[in-house]
């Protein structure tokens, strides 16, 4: 990318709230495999005569993600109509939100920097079509699933305020871990709960006007995002250098031949004939219930970042790790409160509880990391201690002195041991005599093998003083 | 003996049905003997449910017997087709539906089978409740029972229809800008639209959702009110139905007119096309309420003129929206053989779709496009609250407003169909209640040239009881009754 380009991207993100049940009917939100048509009712199908009710967990989720998101609720919202006929859409229109959104005017930290946020709103997801063929045009035969038509939606749409393929997916990485912060979403891409749509266009640097953009879609991971950005910025520049035109358009990501190609001109502009929704009436929300959201909220991923960073000295790739996660956050604090170091907390997090997900509570937490580093138990047996605690949801205590896993560290008793290894392993010694004192280690191994129990520290001094 | 079952009112019914000289299968047997009779020329009926009058009259009589039965137990009625009703063919009267048998009850037909009504069919309507004749049926005309020549009104003239041949006791119909009271009027029977929110939707097949209602057709203002107070309050699957408890629609409705103050709009009074036959028996209703102690007082509705052109965009506007859905796709007709899904589309709607579902469509689409939204559909909704200012500011004045219903009596099946405006000015004196929301009633107010002619109450918004207390003491201080047609 030489320089005297310069890169405008937007966001639209469709995001799943965590919800028992669709937008507007009683039905469950289907699992990514469940059969075809099994999540439906005569109100997400679209029969004659049926109506919509608000899901109040969705605008839970909407609301608590624009106050985290900084945006202003707007006293007055309602529902409107999208209208447009394809067969995975029962009704022939979209409810959605068009002229005043659940919430206006926020912003989101990405790295130090404020990427601004125009509106978070709610509407409901469209079905799925199968095609035996390719196209609809073209298909011998379309099948329609519906498991997903109702499904609720959050639209949260960005200023074009990113510059780069890296500032776009640092910003969805921090929306993903906001919206799982304020519990709004498990925002799983790869289950399709955040699905990310980049407008992106490109300017002589300093030029005024923005350029023609182009949508991304069919986006399923924050790699494939970025290399989607990298590609398509390429994708304009070659065209505009060589003296052609970018077409306003949306464009798929082709995850297998990794480029973007065009799926829908936007030349002729579809007028969806917006409308107030008449069967919902307009939502006037409740300012004390606002408040109260407000007030419930967690302590959002940024702000707890520098201050795990800042109290706690910690690295901030160590900071941003725990903090992007609710739960590993909660586990670290909790755990130092406890009495844990906190270097040594964030290493066993990253370590070894992040990785399983296998979590443990704060206090067995602590008390692991203390039974290790008074040199109790090994750090081999403390990730098994750390396994069946959270298995058992007994203490690492107990667990050790069950299982007598309690460290060796008595000469005495360790001598039997070694003396054995040394006996079974001739050649070693006699290398080991003869200079080569590296071989050393894989005795000191094959005394962890025997004895996993046995102090390192001090087997190994014992197993020098009788090679010496 | 069995036409004198079919012409009894449900209040009578019941009063039989409960001193056990009367069964529901009996009174069912009539009405089944009187439309095999009268039916063939009425056409008041889509289709029939015996499965359905056979399992509920049987229960009926049993829980009657145990002396457990519900308010409407045993007493026939009609339902019209835009009403759900699980497993019976629900069409909206357009062939686009042929076939449809939903997969559910709608709540209003749902709660008077609870209260023991006992189904007989489906009655004939306008494609999708629009029109003011019942001659935009997909399937026939619909005839007056009173003039077999001439038109029952609509969109509900099937349930007028049925409830004046003596059919059916009750009917339930739909009204969105005077579907209901209109052919009421034109029948000479009882007719009644609720305020909006007062009954809920869910289960009628929208025309436009925010006007339609739900409402009965019966031939007694005692019968309309109790069924409506049946139908009536708060159903959690429609937002827009209101919490207020049903059952005050009766309230003090017994109380007589004394004292009230009754508003006679001048742009109603003097609408232009108002037949002279139809305005003296309005003057005749007049003196009798006078007469009964009510005080008659002028008021205005300025913006009425309005009131028509607003309705007929803010309506087909709705309906292109609400009639999407109707694209072959998941029930009714459908086109196996199209080339792809646009051309599908296309011809599953042509076929589908009457002529003027198709005008009200393409209508309401250039009124929402863009560029003409501001112009069309954002002005009606701006007359729209005008009308309903027009509304309050009388309301000031008086306790319920007074007018015919139509401006003329049934006219000769026909002679409207080639001028969809002249059409559409049957509903100039009822679509207001629409468009603010009102609830409005018409009753039989004697006849011009042997047709009958209605008397239209309305009344504040939630003011159902006070609609029903002018109806009431109307009714019983004119001695009208609504007649059984003896269709010649």
């Amino acid at each position: 990318m030489p320089s005297d380009w310069e890169v405008v991207i937007g966001m639209e993100v469709h995001v799943q709230p965590r919800t028992r049940s669709k937008m507007f009917c009683g039905c469950s939100v289907a699992e990514v495999n469940d059969p075809p048509n099994t999540h439906v009712c005569e109100i997400c199908l679209g029969m004659p005569g049926v109506l919509p009710v608000i899901n109040r967990a969705a605008v839970e989720a909407c609301i608590k993600t624009a106050l985290a998101l900084n945006c202003e609720i707007p006293r007055h919202t309602k529902f409107d109509r999208k209208n447009y006929m394809y067969p995975d859409l029962p009704k022939g229109y979209q409810i959605s939100q068009y002229d005043l959104p659940m919430s206006v005017n926020g912003f989101l930290d990405v790295g130090g920097r404020q990427v601004r946020i125009r509106r978070v709103h709610l509407e409901e997801d469209t079905g799925k079509l199968i095609h035996a063929g390719d196209k609809l045009h073209k298909a011998w035969e379309s099948y329609v699933d519906l498991n997903r038509a109702g499904v609720p939606l959050m639209e949260i749409v960005s200023e074009p305020d990113l510059g780069s393929a890296d500032e776009a997916r640092d910003y969805a990485m921090e929306l993903r871990s906001l919206l799982r912060a304020v519990g709004a979403s498990e925002a799983d891409m790869e289950k399709g709960q955040l699905r990310a749509e980049p407008n992106i266009s490109i300017r002589r640097a300093g030029a005024e006007p923005l350029g023609v953009k182009t949508e991304l879609k069919n986006i399923n991971s924050f790699r494939a995002l970025h290399r989607a950005i990298i590609f398509e910025v390429d994708r304009q520049q070659k065209v505009l250098e060589s003296g052609g035109t970018v077409v306003q358009e949306t464009r798929g990501w082709s995850e297998a031949e990794e480029r973007t190609f065009s799926q829908r001109s936007k030349e002729f502009a579809e007028d969806y004939r917006y409308f107030p929704e008449p069967d919902l009436p307009p939502l006037e929300l409740d300012r004390a219930w606002i408040e109260e959201l407000r007030a419930g909220l967690p302590e959002l991923p940024a702000v707890r970042r520098s201050r795990l960073a800042t109290e706690h000295a910690l690295p901030a790739t160590d900071a941003a790790l725990i903090a992007g996660d609710r739960i590993l956050a909660d586990l670290f604090e909790e755990a130092t409160r406890a009495g844990a170091p906190a270097k040594q907390t964030a290493n066993w997090i990253i370590g070894e509880v992040a990785p399983t997900g296998k979590v443990p509570s704060g206090e067995n937490l602590a008390e692991l990391i203390k039974l290790v580093s008074d040199g109790s138990i090994t750090r081999d047996q403390g990730r098994e201690v750390l396994m069946e605690s959270v298995e058992t949801g007994r203490t690492p205590a107990e667990i050790v002195a069950e299982h007598g896993y309690a460290q060796v560290s008595d000469p005495s008793e360790l001598r039997v041991v070694v003396e054995a290894v040394i006996d079974a392993n001739p050649k070693a010694v006699d290398d080991y005599r003869r200079g080569k004192t590296q071989v050393a280690n894989a005795l000191l191994n094959e005394i962890r093998k025997r004895a996993p129990q046995a102090n390192p520290k001090v087997a190994r001094e014992l197993l020098l003083k009788l090679l010496a | 003996m069995t036409d004198d079952l079919t012409s009894l009112t449900m209040n009578e019914a019941t009063r039989l049905l409960r001193l056990g000289s009367l069964s529901s299968a009996d009174l069912v047997t009539a009405h089944v003997e009187r439309i095999e009779r009268l039916d063939p020329r009425v056409k008041a009926y889509l289709r029939f449910t015996p499965e359905l009058w056979e399992k509920q009259a049987e229960e009926a009589d049993r829980r009657i017997r145990q002396g457990d039965a519900g308010p409407m137990a045993g007493i026939p009625i009609a339902v019209k087709d835009v009403l759900c009703v699980r497993g019976v063919e629900t069409t909206a009267g357009s062939k686009i539906l042929r076939g449809f048998r939903p997969p559910y009850t709608g709540t209003a037909v749902g709660r008077l089978f609870d209260a023991g009504a006992v189904m007989l069919g489906v009655t004939n309507c306008d494609e999708f409740a629009m029109g003011s004749s019942t001659e935009n049926s997909g399937y026939f005309p619909t005839r007056n029972p009173w003039d077999l020549e001439r038109v029952p009104g609509g969109s509900s003239g099937g349930s007028a229809a049925a409830v004046a041949a003596g059919e059916a006791m009750i009917a339930l119909g739909t009204d969105t800008g005077g579907s209901i009271r209109q052919p009421a009027a034109l029948c000479g029977v009882v007719g009644m639209k609720p305020t909006y929110g007062r009954v809920s939707r869910y289960g009628l097949i929208a025309f436009a959702s925010s006007l339609d209602q739900i409402g009965p057709f019966a031939r007694s203002v005692d019968d309309a009110a109790l069924t409506l107070s049946l139908m009536a309050g708060y159903d959690p699957l429609d937002a827009t139905s209101s919490a207020r408890p049903g059952m005050e629609v009766l309230n003090n409705y017994a109380a007589g007119v004394k004292g009230m103050r009754l508003g006679v709009p001048r742009e109603y009074y003097d609408v232009k096309g108002i037949e002279p036959g139809v305005k003296a028996a309005i003057d005749a209703a007049l003196f009798i309420l006078q007469k009964a102690g009510a005080e008659i007082v002028d008021v205005s509705l300025p913006h009425t003129d309005y009131g028509l052109a607003a309705y007929y965009i803010i309506a087909p506007a709705e309906c292109s929206s609400n009639l999407a859905r109707f694209d072959g796709v998941r029930y009714g007709l459908s086109e196996v053989d199209a080339p792809n899904i646009t051309e599908q589309y296309m011809r599953v709607r042509r076929k589908g779709f009457g002529i003027e579902v198709r005008r009200r469509v393409m209508l309401g689409t250039y009124a929402l496009s863009s560029g003409y939204y501001d112009a069309y559909y954002l002005k009606a909704q701006k007359v729209r609250t005008l009308i309903k200012r027009d509304f309050d500011e009388a309301f000031q004045k008086c306790d319920a407003i007074v007018s015919a219903t139509s401006p003329t009596v049934a006219f000769p099946i026909g002679s409207k169909t080639q001028d969809p405006l002249s059409m559409y000015l049957c509903d100039v004196l009822t679509l207001g209640a629409n468009l603010a929301g009102l609830p409005g009633i018409s009753v039989p107010c004697g006849t011009a040239d042997a047709l009958p002619v209605g008397l239209q109450v309305v009344g504040p918004q939630w003011g159902e009881n006070v609609v029903l207390r002018v109806a009431r003491a109307y009714e019983e201080a004119s001695e009208i009754r609504a007649e059984v047609a003896d269709v010649a």
